[in-house]
């Protein structure tokens, strides 16, 4: 009953058109009927998205609520629309995140208040879009416009060098992205379609395989981001208001690794095998190297940003070690778990990062820092606050009973199936990740009341702790039962192992 | 009821406590607090206690089963479930009870204390995490439970979050237990990768089938399977037992109020590794590079840190160090396989030592927060049951014939004596050397605090007086069963078949068998034990402790001043903490900072990103003039620019 109602088009296009509504409210001096208009166009496409879930047939791999409707003829450029296992949770979790988005931005922003929540729903139209889009032209335009919204979010509510962090985030990722068309183009010459899943039954020689996937890379790499090309994402972090921070980290990174799965693999199998080493070489270069730098870090959101880059790690890690484990003779199943563990890691990053960055902005709206020496003491002013931002920090220290644990675990496990040192390496996270974090925390909240500003803190507001609460919940629910998160990506990762099997050649 | 619902009842309890206490502390204010965390660990007791009577008194059937499917990944399947058996039995039920004692005593110390009822909480959440980790039933849960325990521990020992030397020591104890955390992590991994699942049952079922496994660690040189999962495993023990070299969080961790000293680092959390161990007995009996290693490491922390105890002017500190030790011994006993020798020394330890403790705590409270002994003495008189409780503690722990701490240590030192393991020839002279050792630092304390000139400041003085009800009446239920647990005790634990089939022993390796050969039952054991070497050699250590101490108190300096490099090395404690500091904490920042300047600042945005960067600056250079509104048009551009760019590729782009 479900799957014949367009509601994948209703999320992508609800938010998007509300956001031009909202757009249309205008002035400052109205932003009360903005801020309700946007609440209610969040919820709306939150709500939406439910049926997604609860309509989800587990029990298959195939594209599931597919729209399909001619757009460019001429070029065989479809509307095609349709989710599996591994999109249909980002996408839950971009109406997720756009709900606690709108929350937070609520009291927050006070100037251009329609244009800030009418970007965070076009976003959110245009990254659902992204997930859910089954043909490449169509993939391209959302994931090229996503651009725009972040980039004026950026630009506009940003910090002091915010031109700067614009820039070079909208380089970064541009140019990345140029070479992923070019590599649509070759694979339209080749099908004569732009349909995502034609891509994934063609054949192609390993030369060819290999330019597509360095292609890809370009444009994934500096999404996800990997190192080296990871520069960009603390600076945009610290210069991003905090919404703009959230959705970055919580939803458009994973938009990088989301490309490996639906692109990278599927379609050239063959390279992915050949340039696996090196993958997995960048992703334990992320976790160990990433983690070092973020334990130095003096600016809070430059240490949870470059956390997200050596967490990030770890979903690389899960995605490239299934090929090391795929030439053992039984390695299947752990290279399900590698890749199921990359998807829960992807998910789980997304509340937690979301939700410290959300605890920093719950702190820099009252002192206007971000400086970790400007803190010290805020529990003794913030109590509640600083259980919330406990609960995050050991969530993002991995603690088993937190969604943080599951995706480490899982890929560690898988790791350690391929190569005992792999999974050391990776492993390190477990004491670095804790050392980063807890370190900062000691010095952020425990300790003497260190100055005045700290001194007149007002703990959370209802609005504050709304938003943190869901979070805090959803952080706790799936690190005590990921189960069902599990199961709807089941059966699609299967089928993506099938692909990754079967040569190309 | 059947034992899944006891067992679940008796996990939730806790649990449930804890967070009324924890989310709700102020509605239900402190009695509220206390009454119902209570109420929650006395329900654990008692049900733990019908569990222990069903299991072990009366010999019936265990149970093992799925609570709930935490995850399915391929073909593995990932369940929170329970196994209860003779081994969780017990350990259930030492780890409730002496909780539960805490819990009372809690409401005399912390009396005073603003953040009573999330102590309360706390003290719940940690009973809650422990219950789990020692009723699991697959590995995944033990990790659950083996964090958990982590976790509330670095809560309690940063209780006091404004005292930077608090959180100085919850920080390090929770980053020391992570390094034995990845070697735990990877063990669980290499079982996996042995076995094919995580269940304890069907592992240990396959465990002898793959005695000869290898894995390749180092390339091309194939390690026995069971070696490597030992080792890794073990690991986590050393961790969470605070083992050399990993010991170093347990003292420091002294931080924390007292109740948790008593509670974590005494009965409980400290324990988890030889609990862990004992449980793995199936995979350790398959490996004696294993069980040496553990030998040695338990020898080495039984000896020398019970050295240290003997330097140290802070009460708990000393009470840390013996209890550094004792793990030690326990950890010994497992090297040498004699799995039920330290399960029993757990057990008559966390009475003990959560006694000597809370008797500590008492004085300290007595005193106003004094914990140095050279501002005590002469005690005895004003706090007569603190004292005598504090007796009954020390003489169980240097093992006087009769006393519990008697038949547990002296269990370990006989059946180290009968190893054939090459790891026996280290542990078994520091076993019984450290014998003299733990009488020397025991009966130091218990001289310094209670008797000899009172060294008490005048402040402290007028206010000097016995502890209240809550905390005395603990004292004296510990101290009861300080003397007399080991009677009824030693016989099924050590020689029966109190711990039936849970804990497997190679033939070769069973030298409880051998001690039992000259067992004549538990009196006789007593008896004998007045003429045996460790007796002489702990009253030695009294005797040179009362000589040092009460007889010649000024002798003790001029020894130090004497010896001054061996007094410098003990006070330094063998130079790790500086060590790790210097090179651990210190080493892992100047690597960040460097990696963070050179690498990303210098090299990849410096030099890589260089041309671009000094382009787009001298773009930025010009728009940093144009205000926001212009951002508009520059985003509008972008747009133009990509319409542009996809029309010149779809219509350049021959349409075949």
């Amino acid at each position: 009953m479900f799957s014949d109602f367009p509601f994948l088009s209703l999320v992508v296009w609800v938010p998007i058109l509300g956001g031009v509504w909202v757009l249309f409210l205008g002035e400052d001096n109205r932003a009360r009927n903005a801020r309700f208009a946007a609440l209610v166009v969040s919820l709306l496409t939150f709500l939406l998205s439910i049926p997604l879930y609860a309509g989800f047939d587990t029990g298959t791999a195939a594209m599931q609520f597919v729209e399909h409707a001619p757009w460019v003829p001429a070029f065989n450029i479809f509307y095609h629309l349709g989710v599996d296992g591994i999109s249909l949770p980002l996408v839950l979790l971009t109406t997720f995140t756009t709900v606690l988005v709108v929350v937070a931005g609520q009291e927050v922003i006070e100037h251009r208040v329609s244009q800030y929540l009418a970007s965070f729903l076009i976003l959110e139209g245009l990254m659902v879009g992204a997930f859910a889009a089954l043909d490449a032209i169509l993939f391209y335009v959302f994931w090229e416009a996503l651009l725009v919204p972040m980039f004026l979010i950026i630009g506009i509510w940003g910090g002091e060098n915010r031109v700067y962090a614009t820039i070079k985030f909208f380089l970064y990722t541009f140019l990345g992205s140029v070479l992923m068309l070019v590599a649509f183009l070759y694979l339209y010459a080749q099908t004569d379609s732009f349909r995502i899943l034609d891509f994934h039954d063609v054949k192609l020689g390993l030369t060819a395989q290999i330019f597509i996937f360095l292609a890809f890379l370009a444009a994934f790499a500096v999404k996800v981001p990997m190192w080296p090309v990871h520069t960009w994402l603390p600076d945009a972090h610290v210069e991003a208001p905090t919404g703009g921070s959230v959705v970055l980290a919580a939803v458009m990174l994973k938009l990088g690794a989301y490309g490996f799965f639906r692109f990278s693999l599927p379609i050239a199998p063959d390279a992915s095998g050949e340039l696996d080493l090196l993958m997995i070489a960048l992703s334990l270069i992320a976790i160990v190297y990433i983690g070092f730098v973020a334990l130095v870090q003096p600016d809070m959101k430059k240490l949870i940003a470059y956390s997200s880059i050596s967490h990030m790690g770890f979903a690389t890690l899960g995605v490239f070690i299934a090929f090391t484990l795929l030439e053992a003779p039984d390695g299947r199943t752990s290279a399900v778990l590698g890749l199921e563990g990359a998807l829960v890691q992807l998910v789980s990053h997304g509340f937690i990062s979301g939700a410290l960055f959300l605890c920093v902005g719950v702190m820099y709206d009252r002192l206007h820092s971000r400086r970790i020496a400007d803190y010290g003491g805020v529990a003794n002013t913030m109590p509640i606050f600083a259980s919330f931002m406990m609960l995050f920090a050991l969530a993002n220290s991995g603690l088993p009973g937190t969604s943080g644990f599951v995706g480490e675990f899982l890929v560690i496990l898988g790791s350690f199936q391929a190569n005992f040192w792999i999974a050391l390496l990776a492993g390190l996270t477990l004491i670095l990740g804790a050392a980063y974090t807890l370190w900062m925390y000691k010095r952020v909240v425990f300790g003497e009341v260190a100055n005045e500003g700290v001194a007149g803190l007002d703990d959370l507001n209802p609005r504050e702790f709304i938003v943190l609460a869901a979070l805090a919940v959803a952080v706790l629910l799936f690190g005590l039962w990921p189960a069902p998160l599990l199961e709807v990506m089941g059966p699609s990762v299967e089928n993506l192992l099938d692909h990754v099997a079967r040569t190309k050649l | 009821m059947s034992l899944a619902t006891l067992s679940l009842l008796i996990i939730l309890a806790p649990l449930a406590g804890a967070v009324v206490a924890g989310l709700f502390g102020r509605a239900v204010g402190r009695s509220g607090a206390h009454t119902v965390t209570i109420a929650g660990v006395a329900v654990s007791t008692v049900l733990s206690f019908f569990v222990f009577k069903a299991v072990v008194l009366d010999g019936g059937e265990g149970f093992d089963g799925p609570l709930y499917v935490w995850g399915q990944a391929g073909g593995l399947r990932l369940e929170i479930g329970f196994l209860i058996d003779e081994l969780s039995a017990t350990m259930m039920l030492v780890v409730s009870f002496v909780s539960l004692m805490i819990h009372v005593y809690t409401i005399g110390y912390m009396a005073q204390d603003p953040g009573y009822q999330r102590f309360f909480s706390y003290i719940s959440l940690f009973t809650f995490s422990m219950l789990m980790l020692v009723m699991s039933n697959n590995f995944l849960q033990l990790f659950f439970g083996w964090e958990a325990v982590g976790v509330v521990s670095y809560l309690l020992i940063g209780f006091w979050f404004k005292r930077e030397s608090a959180i100085q020591a919850n920080l390090k104890a929770f980053l020391v237990n992570r390094v034995g955390d990845l070697g735990f992590l990877l063990g669980i991994a290499a079982v996996l990768l042995v076995f094919g699942t995580l269940d304890y049952a069907q592992v240990f079922a396959a465990a002898p089938d793959h005695a000869d496994a290898t894995m390749s660690i180092i390339g091309g040189f194939e390690w026995s399977a069971m070696t490597v999962i030992c080792l890794l495993l073990f690991v986590g023990a050393m961790g969470k037992s605070a083992q050399v070299p990993l010991h170093v969080w347990l003292p420091d961790s002294m931080e924390g109020p007292t109740p948790i000293s008593a509670l974590i680092h005494a009965a409980t959390m400290v324990t988890a590794g030889i609990f862990m161990v004992a449980r793995m007995s199936p995979l350790f009996e398959l490996s004696e590079v294993a069980l040496n290693v553990v030998m040695v490491i338990g020898a080495i922390t039984a000896f020398f840190m019970g050295l240290l105890g003997i330097v140290q002017h802070d009460i708990k500190r000393v009470v840390a160090y013996s209890t550094l030790s004792q793990l030690g011994y326990m950890t010994v006993a497992l090297g040498a396989s004699a799995y039920a020798a330290a399960i029993f020394h757990l057990g008559t330890h966390a009475f003990f030592k959560a006694l000597l403790f809370l008797a500590a705590g008492s004085v300290i409270i007595a005193l106003h927060h004094e914990q140095d002994m050279r501002r005590m003495g002469g005690l005895w008189r004003r706090m007569p049951i603190t004292w005598l409780c504090s007796l009954v503690g020390t003489l169980a722990l240097i093992g006087f014939p009769g006393f519990s701490g008697f038949f547990s240590k002296d269990g370990i030192i006989e059946a180290v004596g009968h190893s054939d393991l090459a790891g026996a020839w280290v542990a078994y002279p520091a076993v019984l050397l450290g014998v003299f050792i733990t009488a020397l630092y025991s009966f130091r304390m218990y001289f310094l605090v209670f008797h000899g000139k009172e060294r008490v400041d005048e402040h402290a003085r007028e206010h000097l007086h016995e502890s209240p009800p809550v905390v005395t009446v603990p004292l004296v239920v510990l101290a009861f069963f300080s003397v007399v647990i080991g009677w009824p005790w030693v016989e099924p634990a050590l020689f029966g078949d109190y711990f039936g089939a849970t804990i497997v022993v190679h033939p070769e390796h069973d030298v409880l068998a051998r001690v039992k050969e000259g067992f004549e039952g538990a009196g006789a054991f007593a008896t004998h034990g007045f003429v045996a070497l460790p007796f002489w050699l702990a009253a030695a250590g009294a005797a040179v402790a009362w000589y040092l101490y009460l007889r010649e108190p000024e002798l003790p300096e001029r020894v130090a001043e004497r010896f001054r490099v061996g007094y410098r090395v003990l006070v330094n404690k063998y130079g790790f903490d500086d060590f790790y500091g210097a090179f651990f904490a210190g080493g892992t920042r100047a690597v960040g900072g460097l990696l963070w300047r050179l690498g990303d600042v210098r090299v990849i945005d410096g030099w890589l990103v260089n041309g671009s960067a000094r382009a787009v600056g001298r773009i930025a250079s010009i728009i940093r003039h144009v205000q926001t509104g212009l951002l508009y048009h520059y985003a509008f551009a972008m747009i133009i620019g990509l319409l542009a760019l996809m029309t010149w590729i779809l219509y350049g782009l021959p349409a075949d």
